[in-house]
């Protein structure tokens, strides 16, 4: 199990996952990793650990689960405050921000990612891809207020809001393949498609980040088993 | 003297009402801004301009909007009593309660409200079971945050005051005090609270109002409720 008796109960394509392996990643912290199954029965652990929302991830700390990918990483971030960097800023305010723009992320990039992988319709697609574009405008902006010039949304270091966003890369990478487009253009959104290039050129990054092409197959997948499914309610309708 | 606080924010909303409570009980005196949401104010719309939504606490130059994130700025800013536990686990485990309010009742609540018919049962049923599984966490305390007021107290606060106004306007029962003494009773004490009650709106006035409103939140789930 590692010395500091973690356990991440996850998937390996979701991003909320992904966030907790960065944030154990970055801290530098070793864990038992266990994977549930993508497709299948949640398992006897997961209905035990997360019994209100049966969801990945889940980290279980010496016999304690902690649910929801944004708690778990500033749980990681209180606990083991003494060991690898800080990931929430010190001061109350640049807390506060970071806050504001993880539920931000949580609340407009996630439901447009659903809406651009699972829209039914060309229109639906065409209208998840306008959102997104001016959600990355306005993350463009929060990474400007929040880096002040650095690297990060930390400043020189990777920080929450960094990981928080982090998860996701995944997905924009694969979405980039997909559209063959850029989810964060370099000449709508410089600052972003930069700190995307630049996070995921760490090592602490490429330690925990899924293979895209299996993300790809697996959207080609998911999206091949949607079609069959609206093909055959409308064929019985 | 500290730097100026104020909240934006309007007199009906249990949003609202979080940063009101988190700033009184922390001890911190505030200018209340009161907007007229059918006609926001430049101020709003300048200082969030994201959301266009109250509460927005300014704090000297700082502007901090969404209202859970509200609390937990007042908790780390400001001295007083604390309104998050010490323990990192109890921290997170009120975390996820508080955002399990927001994420998982507020909406099926709404809609349990003005729908009608199979789609309303649908989520009567859904909310009722999330107030159990909230009123599960109280677990014979006073409150949520224990022997005081704390953050799954602040965010359960529109269940206290605003639940039984809106079920009296709406007509639906959702929590008897049969169903969930616990949470009943957390609720009436919640809001026999000397410090809460400073920031309650009045009841009369907000049964009124939402009597008056009736029939445009109905118009509002018509958007929101899925199509049968």
């Amino acid at each position: 199990m590692g010395d500091h008796e973690l356990k991440l109960l996850g998937m390996w394509a979701s991003p909320f996952v992904l966030r907790a392996r960065l944030a154990l990643s970055f801290k530098g912290l070793s864990y038992e990793y266990i994977e549930e199954e993508i497709f299948g029965n949640k398992s006897a652990l997961l209905d035990k650990s997360n019994p209100v929302h049966k969801k990945v991830p889940v980290l279980i700390h010496k016999d304690k689960s902690i649910c929801e990918s944004q708690i778990i990483v500033e749980y990681i971030d209180e606990v083991f405050s003494g060991t690898g960097p800080s990931l929430l800023p010190v001061d109350p305010y640049d807390r506060a921000v970071a806050r504001f723009w993880a539920a931000y992320i949580d609340d407009k990039l996630f439901s447009l990612f659903m809406m651009m992988i699972k829209g039914k319709t060309t229109e639906d697609k065409a209208k998840g891809r306008r959102h997104s574009f001016a959600v990355a405008e306005t993350l463009e902006g929060a990474l400007k207020g929040c880096s002040k010039g650095k690297s990060f949304f930390g400043g020189d270091n990777v920080g929450f809001l960094d990981i928080v966003l982090g998860g996701f890369v995944a997905w924009v990478h694969t979405r980039d393949i997909l559209s063959r487009s850029k989810q964060f253009d370099a000449g709508k959104t410089p600052l972003l498609a930069a700190w995307l290039e630049r996070f995921c050129a760490l090592d602490a990054t490429k330690a925990v980040m899924p293979d895209v092409e299996k993300l790809v197959e697996l959207s080609k997948m998911r999206q091949a088993r949607d079609d069959a499914a609206a093909a055959a309610v409308s064929q019985s309708n | 003297m500290g730097e100026t606080v104020k909240v934006i924010g309007a007199f009906d909303s249990p949003f609202s009402h979080r940063a009101e409570v988190a700033l009184r009980l922390k001890g911190v005196p505030y200018e209340l801004l009161l907007e007229d949401l059918g006609n926001k104010s430049d101020l709003l719309l300048k200082h969030n301009p994201i959301h266009k939504k109250v509460p927005v606490l300014l704090h000297g130059d700082r502007t901090i909007p969404e209202s859970l994130v509200i609390v937990e700025y007042v908790d780390e800013a400001f001295q007083g009593p604390p309104l998050l536990p010490a323990d990192p686990f109890d921290r997170a485990t009120a975390r996820f309660w508080a955002r399990f309010l927001d994420d998982k009742c507020s909406t099926p609540f709404w809609l349990s409200l003005w729908t009608e018919g199979e789609v309303q049962q649908g989520f009567m049923k859904e909310i009722k079971g999330n107030l159990k599984l909230l009123e599960g966490q109280l677990k014979g305390k006073r409150f949520f945050g224990g022997d005081t007021i704390g953050l799954v107290d602040i965010a359960a606060s529109g269940f206290a005051h605003w639940l039984p106004l809106f079920e009296e306007v709406a007509g639906v029962t959702l929590a008897t005090p049969e169903e969930f003494p616990d949470l009943c009773r957390w609720g009436k004490d919640y809001t026999s609270h000397d410090t809460v009650k400073q920031c309650l709106p009045d009841r009369a006035t907000l049964l009124a109002r939402f009597t008056a409103k009736k029939d445009m939140f109905v118009s509002t789930v018509k958007s929101m409720a899925p199509k049968s």
